[in-house]
């Protein structure tokens, strides 16, 4: 505190002219995650109607490396590397937004209890949060995995389970920070009940982080869906999900187009979201400006 | 703490039997499971008999023991299993963390004092490829790459094809070749460890010299630089011994954090290089349902990050002069 008020380079929130609120959106890694973003989101809608080939159509030869016909090669079983990758979107992504807005929705509900009402409830839930944050997630994720069987529906819930304690934890503080302005007394003061006040007066006080959160998670969510496909706990085979794909193009080292592109769709979004997400955080919070 | 610890225990054991998929297929075979002989002496066995509670009880029991049951795959106690398979781990985990650590700090101080200048953007493109490659795939293109077309690093594996591992004395095959005194088989133990060490420490590497960098850009700004900058301290001395030991706490903070990172990389780059460590083991015993292993794999685990917690709580404490424990 003492270093905000000595330091002129560090100002309040209400002394940020409003100009400069908007200026990580000019910046090019952010612009760049945008277009990234926005084309992987047209793929998943659209890839039915321009993908070349089908994603499990046996097209040409087998193994077949890049090509004017083949921009990706063929893997093993004469599939289309590129269709494959494009399709593959359409497993990963869904998948992955699904775990976030799901964790984001039990966090904020159990975070902003925990944080309002206090007491034995919060002490309950808090205690939850801390025992799922012990353990490292994919250990987690794996045996909530191994334990449901493979396949893609579980591995969501898996990653749900890993997930929802960071933003109940972040939801928690943010809200016990808010609770006692004073326009929350004012409300208190006029008769709102405490699920009104919760719902119009903290929360929204309270959301912006976990929103930059979930901006540079989905990207980590991303990985950790293909991470779980890579270790056979998602989508299995003939799925086109990106993990599974580089499991696949694993057994056919020397054939390395197979790998390579379902590889480079993850670093992509993944990174993607990561400019997004610090382009957010520099935009709505002003204390992480540098 | 003690309280983490049971509910850590109680959650690897709700997840290891409150299952849908049949552990007891996965131990006699499904052909098997109509014979009741082989099934009710499957279940004595492996201690599944008995209701839920009574269950967790024995499960408690024995861990207090020290026995975390038997491996249904490699019918040998999972202790003895994990600690088979530690000094592998360890090895890699440690190689890891020296050129994570060692990198990171030196990348994001390195970042810091070039702000926005190029050399500042490669570091911070460097460590964010670090942090949203993912391992496996990076390790296999390594692999591709320096091994099968460059062949300038070894293939995956802790020995060469081959090679009879040294006598066991320790388990890290470093350590052991080097008792033995064969300097070859250490050295090339040391070449093989590079490759995963790196790709292993690289996401580490990312997500430290991020920190590293936002801790010394808050300190830069603060008013004991100004003045040793006055005093005309070159700018080098300013920045080590100034602005990265002050830097060094909010780092600490989130060295446990990392240590979960770096756990969970080593799951996949232990299963890309072949690596006979922890994490292959919690691959292999997750796929063939192998409950008593999973759930050994995962208390170590939880309990490894527990401890990793502790430890960073402690350093803390032990670098920051203004914390003081009652």
């Amino acid at each position: 505190m003492t270093q905000a008020s000595i330091d002129p380079g560090t100002m309040s929130v209400e002394a940020v002219p409003r100009s400069t609120w908007t200026s990580p959106w000019k910046r090019p890694t952010v612009i760049g995650g945008l277009i990234v973003a926005i084309f992987w989101l047209i793929v998943v809608f659209t890839v039915q109607w321009w993908a070349p080939y089908g994603p499990l159509e046996a097209v040409g030869k087998r193994l077949q490396p890049p090509s004017r016909h083949h921009l990706l090669g063929t893997d093993a079983l004469s599939r289309d590397v590129f269709t494959r990758t494009l399709y593959g979107a359409r497993q990963t992504l869904p998948v992955s937004v699904a775990v976030i807005v799901t964790a984001v929705s039990i966090g904020t509900v159990l975070g902003s209890i925990a944080g309002f009402v206090g007491g034995r409830i919060e002490s309950v839930i808090m205690r939850l949060v801390d025992i799922t944050l012990a353990f490292p997630p994919i250990f987690l994720a794996m045996a909530v995995a191994a334990a449901l069987g493979s396949g893609l529906r579980n591995a969501f819930v898996a990653m749900v389970i890993v997930w929802w304690p960071i933003y109940a934890r972040l939801l928690r503080g943010q809200v016990q920070a808010v609770k006692h302005r004073d326009h929350i007394q004012a409300a208190v003061s006029i008769g709102a009940t405490r699920a009104r006040i919760l719902r119009k007066h903290v929360l929204p006080l309270s959301f912006t982080p976990a929103l930059i959160n979930m901006t540079l998670d989905l990207g980590q969510v991303v990985i950790l869906t293909a991470t779980l496909s890579f270790l056979g706990l998602g989508a299995k085979p003939p799925s086109p999900e990106w993990g599974a794909m580089i499991t696949d193009g694993a057994q056919f080292f020397y054939q390395w187009w197979i790998a390579v592109a379902p590889g480079l769709a993850i670093l992509t979004v993944g990174m993607a979201f990561n400019f997004l997400g610090d382009g957010l955080r520099d935009a709505l919070d002003v204390r992480a400006k540098r | 703490m003690p309280l983490l610890l049971l509910g850590i225990v109680t959650i690897a054991f709700c997840i290891s039997r409150l299952i849908p998929a049949d552990p007891l297929a996965s131990i006699v075979g499904e052909r098997q499971l109509n014979n009741e002989k082989i099934v009710a002496a499957a279940k004595t066995r492996w201690g599944l008999n008995g209701s839920l509670p009574e269950q967790y009880l024995v499960y408690v029991k024995n861990l207090i023991k020290g026995d975390l049951g038997t491996s249904f795959r490699t019918r040998q106690p999972v202790t003895h299993d994990l600690m088979n398979r530690l000094p592998a781990t360890l090895e890699l985990a440690g190689g890891a963390l020296l050129v994570g650590g060692v990198g990171g700090v030196a990348l994001g101080a390195y970042a810091a004092s070039k702000k926005d200048k190029p050399a500042d953007h490669f570091s911070r493109l460097f460590s964010l490829l670090g942090s949203s490659l993912p391992v496996f795939w990076i390790g296999l293109v390594f692999l591709f790459l320096l091994y099968a077309r460059l062949g300038w690093f070894p293939g995956p594996g802790r020995l060469p094809p081959r090679t009879r591992p040294p006598d066991h004395v320790t388990g890290f095959y470093t350590v052991d070749s080097l008792l033995d005194g064969n300097f070859t088989l250490f050295r090339q133990c040391l070449w093989r460890l590079v490759m995963p060490c790196f790709v292993l420490g690289w996401a580490y590497m990312g997500q430290l010299s991020r920190l590293v960098r936002a801790a010394m850009l808050d300190e830069i700004n603060s008013d004991y630089v100004r003045t040793a900058r006055a005093k005309g301290l070159p700018e080098r001395l300013v920045m080590r011994r100034h602005v990265l030991r002050n830097a060094w706490l909010p780092t600490l903070t989130i060295l446990g954090f990392s240590f979960a990172q770096l756990l969970t990389a080593s799951v996949l780059t232990e299963t890309i290089f072949q690596w006979n460590g922890i994490g292959s083991y919690a691959v292999q015993a997750a796929n063939t349902l192998d409950f008593p292993a999973v759930n050994g794999v995962s208390l170590f685990a939880g309990l490894a990050f527990l401890l990793a917690n502790l430890a960073t709580d402690v350093l803390y404490a032990v670098a920051d002069p203004k914390i003081r424990l009652a």
